[in-house]
């Protein structure tokens, strides 16, 4: 690479790959750039809903019933120690790779963020709220419905969002332990792509990712209850809870 | 250029090889005794180096711009924004991105590596100078301290819980992410385990290589809670 001409041929050549939808001349055979990136989201959005369907009941009960605290936050601290890398080629080693095993990686580094932040977004309801609504006559399951539940909304998808972001991420990760299926695929195989197929592959999977987030916070706004969003403006002048900053998680 | 950048391929059947090893069993010892030396230890060398100098890079920049923004509160936002978005970029995208203009280096590792840092750092930092109660800032303007030294006497120390715990996350997640560095020709733990998928893949030093990036992320975190406790001895006195 070396001089800067050359790197910026080599990003108007990544351009030009995208603009062709992956296309190599001389290698017709080769799956399109969007094709990919439909894979990647299809086998992302099965981890995350699985994840879902674990981590949501099990960090929100914990956090209703002030139980676990422990668990559910070390498990976020643990989730964050295990490399993605690692988790699929254990994965590869001992299951085999496959789609199974590439989903059962990503639910396995999806729950710990979501789990925590759903456990400290009921946990850390105010407590004289939670009284005053027992006081009002609900019972346990009404003061989570439509008590805790609402005002932990914003925290809680905070951790989904995390976690969304967390798996497209991993499953990029699964092309270079051998998995085909997503964009990931171009960037481990230069040989057949050229350096320009994958720095395009690598803008797209950023793109994605930024997307997602972006998708995702706009559905986090959507979903928190208006009175919060009130309170939440002048929050916003405050530093977010710590708890926040505690579950994060790079992909 | 990434995949085939890699060293040769590792689990030396002709040399050292048991039957445990020509097996592919679980875990065998005797291979990780034969390749600590020239195998493990060097990886987990470099492993260490990547994630001090990340961290050490990314605390010095985050602490600047912490500064600068709780001085000039606009800064804020602005700030959280673009270290948001490099946060929120894939590793392996943001590694290739960074192979055109950097090469394939430990320069362009350390790069990604920093740029995962940023957000949580800057975030724990900002977070903590401003949770110090307006009456203790009083107070220490009213004892006629000048703002550097309310900062550096009574800011800085009461957001040291803060600060730390950023730094563990940042540490645990940056030790995670090196396992990547391999693709850009920055060794790290990540050799070993692409270099064990090559052949077959061989257990046991997926397990050891793997086995170690994590031991060596759990391991740091609690160095971390150490260090926080010794340097705040008041918070556990408040709560006796």
């Amino acid at each position: 690479m070396g001089a800067g001409g050359t790197r910026v041929s080599e990003f108007a050549d990544a351009f030009k790959f995208i603009a062709h939808n992956g296309a190599v001349a001389g290698a017709p055979q080769l799956p399109s750039l969007s094709g990919l990136a439909l894979e990647t989201l299809w086998v992302g959005a099965i981890g995350v809903a699985i994840a879902l369907v674990i981590s949501i009941p099990t960090g929100v009960w914990l956090g209703h019933i002030h139980r676990g605290s422990f668990l559910a936050i070390n498990v976020g601290n643990l989730g964050r120690a295990l490399p993605s890398l690692v988790v699929l080629a254990v994965g590869d080693a001992f299951l085999g790779l496959g789609l199974v095993v590439v989903e059962l990686a990503l639910v396995v580094l999806a729950v710990p963020p979501m789990v925590t932040n759903a456990y400290l977004a009921v946990d850390g309801v105010d407590r004289d709220l939670v009284d005053a609504a027992r006081g009002m006559g609900m019972s346990g399951w009404e003061v989570l419905r439509r008590v805790e539940l609402p005002l932990a909304v914003p925290l809680l998808f905070a951790g989904v969002r995390t976690a969304s972001v967390f798996v497209v991420s991993t499953t990029t990760l699964a092309a270079l332990v051998g998995f085909s299926g997503s964009l990931g695929d171009v960037i481990a195989n230069e040989t057949s792509y050229h350096f320009s197929g994958v720095l395009g592959a690598a803008i797209c999977v950023a793109a994605l990712a930024l997307i997602i987030d972006g998708v995702l916070a706009g559905v986090q706004r959507l979903v928190t209850p208006r009175g919060l969003k009130l309170a939440q403006r002048t929050l916003r002048e405050r530093p977010q809870a710590l708890g926040d900053a505690v579950v994060e998680g790079a992909s | 250029m990434n995949l085939l950048a890699t060293g040769p391929v590792i689990p030396n059947y002709a040399a050292q090889s048991s039957k445990c090893v020509v097996e592919n069993d679980f875990f065998c010892f005797d291979w990780v005794k034969h390749n600590w030396g020239t195998v493990l230890w060097p990886a987990l060398r470099q492993h260490i180096y990547l994630t001090l100098v990340a961290v050490a890079i990314g605390f010095a920049i985050s602490l600047a711009l912490a500064l600068a923004a709780h001085r000039l509160r606009w800064l804020e936002r602005p700030t959280l924004v673009v270290t948001g978005i490099l946060y929120t970029i894939p590793s392996l995208a943001l590694f290739e991105l960074l192979v055109a203009p950097v090469g394939l280096n430990t320069t362009t590792a350390e790069i990604a590596l920093v740029s995962y840092t940023l957000l949580i750092l800057f975030r724990n930092i900002v977070t903590g100078l401003r949770e110090v109660p307006d009456e203790v800032r009083e107070a220490a303007e009213g004892m006629g301290m000048t703002r550097a030294q309310v900062l550096r006497r009574v800011e800085l120390p009461l957001a040291l819980p803060a600060i730390v715990a950023g730094l563990r996350i940042a540490t645990v997640t940056v030790i995670s992410l090196a396992t990547i560095a391999y693709l850009v020709s920055a060794g790290g733990l990540g050799l070993p385990v692409h270099n064990a998928l090559g052949e077959g893949p061989f257990k046991t030093e997926l397990i050891a290589a793997g086995g170690l990036a994590v031991v060596l992320a759990l391991v740091a975190d609690g160095l971390l809670v150490g260090v926080q406790r010794l340097l705040t001895p008041w918070v556990r006195a408040a709560r006796a």
